[in-house]
C-alpha cells in the first residue's frame, strides 16, 4: 500500500507515541495496574480530556536537549579554562552557590525520582508521558547544576560533599523534608505540590533570583545553566497549570481536596523559600531585587492573577497568604541573623552586611530595616570588633513540620516569636506557625516520625554529643574552613590574594586549595 | 487497598485531628518519645523579648534535675552573650509552662514541677525586655 505522507507531523507522532502506551487491558483490571490512582479521593472521569500542552515527542526532545547540552558544556569548559571564578563580584557570592548545591540541586534529583514514580501511576497515557519527560529534565538539571558549580569546588570551601550534607545537615532537612513529604504523598498530591504549587506558583522566586543573581555577579557557569534550564522550566510551569485545571474540571468533589493541598503546599513552599529570601538580600554582593519586591511581583501580582483565574473552579487563594505577604518585610533579616548565630554548623559563611548594603536595605525595607534590624547588625558588628563574634552555642527548637527553627515572628508584631504547640496521643509537638500546626493536624501520622536534626543529635544518632563532633564527623563540614564568619576565613584570604589585596597564604599553592577534595559532581 | 470515605476526626486536646489518607494502615511511632533520649528529656526555654536568640532553646536535661540547676547550669550559660543576662533574675521572673502561667519551685525537680518531656517554658523578666525597643 502506498503511503502518501511518509513523514508524520508532530501531532500525529504524539498520537502514535501515546496511543501505543494507552492500550485497554484485557486480562488485568485497570485498578490493579494503577493501584495508586484512586486512594487520594481524586475522581478522574475521562483521561482523554488531558491536553498535553507541548506534545513533545521523544525524538524531538532528545535532539533539542542534546543541542543545549553541547552549548552548555562548551561554556563550562571555557569558564574553567579562563579561571572564571576570578571574575565574580566577590567571594561572598560563592556562599549562595554552597546553599544552592546542598539545598536545591539534590531537590532536582528528588524531583527526578518523584516524577519517575508518578509517571508510572496514572492510567492516562498523556499524564504519564509528561511526567516521564519532566523526570528526565530534573535529572539533567541536577547533573548540570553540579557540573556548573564543580569548578568552584576547586577554589572555595564548603562545596565538597553536597549530597551527603543534604541528608544530614540541620538546615538542609528543611528542603529535604519538603520533598520527602511530597514524594510520600499520592500521585495527585505530588503533582499539586510540585508541578502546581512549586513549579507554577513559586518557582520564579527561586530561579529568577538565583539565575539573575548569577548574571549580576558575573558567574557565567551558573547563568548558562539557568538559560539551559529555562525552556524546561517553562514546560514544567505549563504542565503545573494544566494539571490543576484538569483535576478540577474532572469532578467537583476534587475541589476541596485540591484546595487543602494548595493551602498546605503554598505554605510549605513559602517556608522553604525563606532560605532564598536571605540569599537574595544578603548573599549576593550585587543585588538583583529585594525579597519583598520579588514576592510582590512573583507572588502577590502573578499569584493574585492566577487565583483569580482559578476562582471559577471554586478555588480560593491559599490560606495564610496574608501571613506570608506581611512577612516579606522581615523574612530575609530574620533568616540571616539566624544563620549568622549558627554559622559554626553551616557549610557556608555569614557576615555583617556592609554599610552600603545596609543603606540598600533601608531603602528596600523602609518600615522595618532601620527600626528592627539595623541596630542588631550594628550591635553584632561591635561585638565582633571587640573580639566577641556572636555564636549561639545552644541548639534551637525546630518546627515539627517545616523543620525551620521556630524563629519567625507573629504577623503584626515583630518583637513576638510565633509559636504553637499541641498534644497528640500523649506527645507534645511544637510549630513555627498556625499554618504548620494545621498541616500537622491534617496528617499527624506523617509528621510524628519527622527526623528533626536537633533531636537526633540529642538522641545520640549523629556520631557525637557535642556540636563540633557532629559538624566535623557527621556533617563532613571541615571546621575552620567551611564554617564560621566570612571575614578572615580561608575563602576570604584566598579571594584577597586573587585580587592582589593580600599576600599568598602559607601553604596555599597559587591561591588554590592545596588538597583536592572529592569533586562535587 | 485501604480506603477511607472521609476524614476521621476525633477530639484530642480539644483540637480536631484528621488522619492521613494512605494505601495501607499507616501508623508510625513518634520519633521523639522520651525513651529515645537515654534517660534524659527535652525542655524548650524561651526568654521572651530577647530575639538575639533566634528561637527557643532546645535543651537536653535530666528529668530529676532541680529547676534551680536548670537556671544556673543550663539557661544562664545559654543566654550569657546577651548584655541583659547579668541583670536577669530568672527565679524571680514570670514563667509560663506549656502556655499556662506557672510558679516554679526552684528546689524541686523538673518532673515534680510538672515540666515533662518536650515542655515549653517561656520566661519574662520585668524591666528587661531586650535591646533597641524591638525585643532583641
Amino acid at each position: 500500500m502506498a503511503v502518501k505522507n511518509k513523514k508524520l507531523n508532530l501531532k500525529d507522532k504524539y498520537q502514535y507515541l501515546t496511543r501505543d502506551m494507552a492500550w485497554e487491558p484485557t486480562y488485568q483490571k485497570k485498578e490493579d495496574i494503577y493501584p495508586d490512582e484512586s486512594f487520594e479521593g481524586i475522581k478522574i472521569v475521562d483521561w482523554s480530556q488531558w491536553e498535553d500542552p507541548f506534545r513533545l515527542t521523544m525524538d524531538a526532545y532528545w535532539k533539542y536537549q542534546a543541542e543545549k547540552e553541547k552549548k552548555l558544556y562548551a561554556i563550562f569548559d571555557a569558564f574553567a579554562q579562563n579561571n572564571g571564578h576570578q571574575n565574580i563580584t566577590d567571594a561572598r557570592y560563592v556562599n549562595a552557590l554552597k546553599l544552592f548545591l546542598t539545598g536545591v540541586s539534590p531537590l532536582e534529583h528528588a524531583a527526578f525520582q518523584g516524577y519517575s514514580k508518578v509517571g508510572r501511576q496514572f492510567s492516562g497515557a498523556g499524564a504519564r508521558v509528561a511526567c516521564q519527560m519532566q523526570a528526565i529534565d530534573e535529572l539533567r538539571h541536577s547533573q548540570t547544576q553540579q557540573h556548573a558549580m564543580s569548578h568552584y569546588n576547586k577554589h572555595f570551601n564548603g562545596l565538597h560533599d553536597a549530597a551527603h550534607m543534604h541528608d544530614r545537615v540541620w538546615f538542609l532537612s528543611v528542603p529535604k523534608s519538603f520533598f520527602d513529604d511530597a514524594r510520600t504523598a499520592g500521585p495527585f498530591e505530588f503533582l499539586t505540590a510540585i508541578s502546581f504549587s512549586f513549579e507554577y506558583v513559586l518557582t520564579n522566586l527561586l530561579f529568577v533570583p538565583f539565575m539573575s543573581g548569577a548574571a549580576y555577579n558575573n558567574d557565567m557557569a551558573t547563568v548558562t545553566f539557568g538559560f539551559s534550564a529555562q525552556s524546561d522550566e517553562a514546560r514544567h510551569m505549563t504542565l503545573g497549570l494544566e494539571v490543576i485545571k484538569f483535576i478540577l474540571e474532572q469532578h467537583e468533589d476534587n475541589v476541596p481536596i485540591v484546595q487543602r493541598w494548595i493551602d498546605k503546599w503554598f505554605w510549605r513552599g513559602f517556608r522553604l523559600l525563606s532560605l532564598v529570601s536571605m540569599m537574595m538580600d544578603y548573599m549576593l554582593p550585587k543585588k538583583v531585587m529585594s525579597w519583598a519586591e520579588a514576592w510582590e511581583v512573583y507572588y502577590e501580582q502573578n499569584g493574585g492573577a492566577l487565583f483569580k483565574d482559578l476562582e471559577r473552579y471554586g478555588i480560593r487563594p491559599p490560606k495564610y497568604e496574608d501571613v506570608a505577604n506581611e512577612a516579606k518585610h522581615h523574612l530575609s533579616h530574620q533568616l540571616w541573623t539566624t544563620f549568622y548565630q549558627y554559622s559554626q554548623a553551616t557549610n557556608f559563611h555569614t557576615w555583617i552586611p556592609t554599610e552600603e548594603e545596609m543603606d540598600w536595605m533601608s531603602e528596600k525595607y523602609p518600615d522595618t530595616f532601620d527600626k528592627y534590624y539595623r541596630p542588631r547588625y550594628e550591635f553584632l558588628a561591635k561585638e565582633h570588633a571587640e573580639g566577641r563574634r556572636y555564636y549561639n552555642n545552644t541548639l534551637p527548637q525546630l518546627c515539627q513540620v517545616c523543620q525551620v527553627p521556630t524563629l519567625f515572628t507573629e504577623k503584626g508584631d515583630a518583637t513576638k516569636l510565633s509559636h504553637r504547640q499541641i498534644e497528640h496521643e500523649g506527645e507534645r509537638y511544637h510549630f513555627c506557625s498556625e499554618a504548620c500546626c494545621d498541616i500537622f493536624k491534617d496528617e499527624p501520622e506523617k509528621y510524628v516520625q519527622a527526623w528533626l536534626p536537633v533531636h537526633q543529635i540529642y538522641q545520640g544518632n549523629c556520631e557525637g554529643g557535642d556540636v563540633e563532633t557532629v559538624v566535623q564527623n557527621y556533617y563532613h563540614i571541615n571546621i575552620g574552613e567551611d564554617n564560621f564568619e566570612y571575614v578572615g576565613s580561608p575563602d576570604h584570604k584566598r579571594w584577597q590574594f586573587i585580587k592582589g589585596m593580600a599576600p599568598q597564604q602559607k601553604g596555599d599553592d597559587q591561591a588554590e586549595k592545596t588538597v583536592q577534595k572529592p569533586n562535587a559532581a | 487497598m485501604l480506603k477511607r470515605a472521609g476524614p476521621v476526626t476525633h477530639k484530642n486536646n480539644k483540637v480536631m485531628i484528621m488522619s492521613v489518607n494512605a494505601l495501607y494502615d499507616y501508623k508510625f511511632e513518634p520519633r521523639d518519645k522520651v525513651e529515645n533520649f537515654n534517660g534524659m528529656q527535652l525542655v524548650y526555654v524561651q526568654w521572651a523579648g530577647h530575639l538575639m536568640f533566634c528561637a527557643p532553646f532546645a535543651l537536653l536535661v535530666k528529668p530529676d534535675m532541680s529547676f534551680r540547676a536548670l537556671i544556673d547550669d543550663v539557661l544562664k550559660p545559654a543566654v550569657a552573650a546577651h548584655p541583659q543576662s547579668v541583670k536577669a533574675d530568672f527565679l524571680e521572673a514570670q514563667w509560663e509552662l506549656n502556655g499556662e502561667s506557672f510558679t516554679p519551685n526552684a528546689d524541686a525537680s523538673l518532673v515534680d514541677n510538672g515540666i515533662d518531656h518536650k515542655s515549653m517554658l517561656v520566661v519574662t523578666t520585668p524591666g528587661l525586655d531586650g535591646m533597641f525597643n524591638t525585643g532583641y
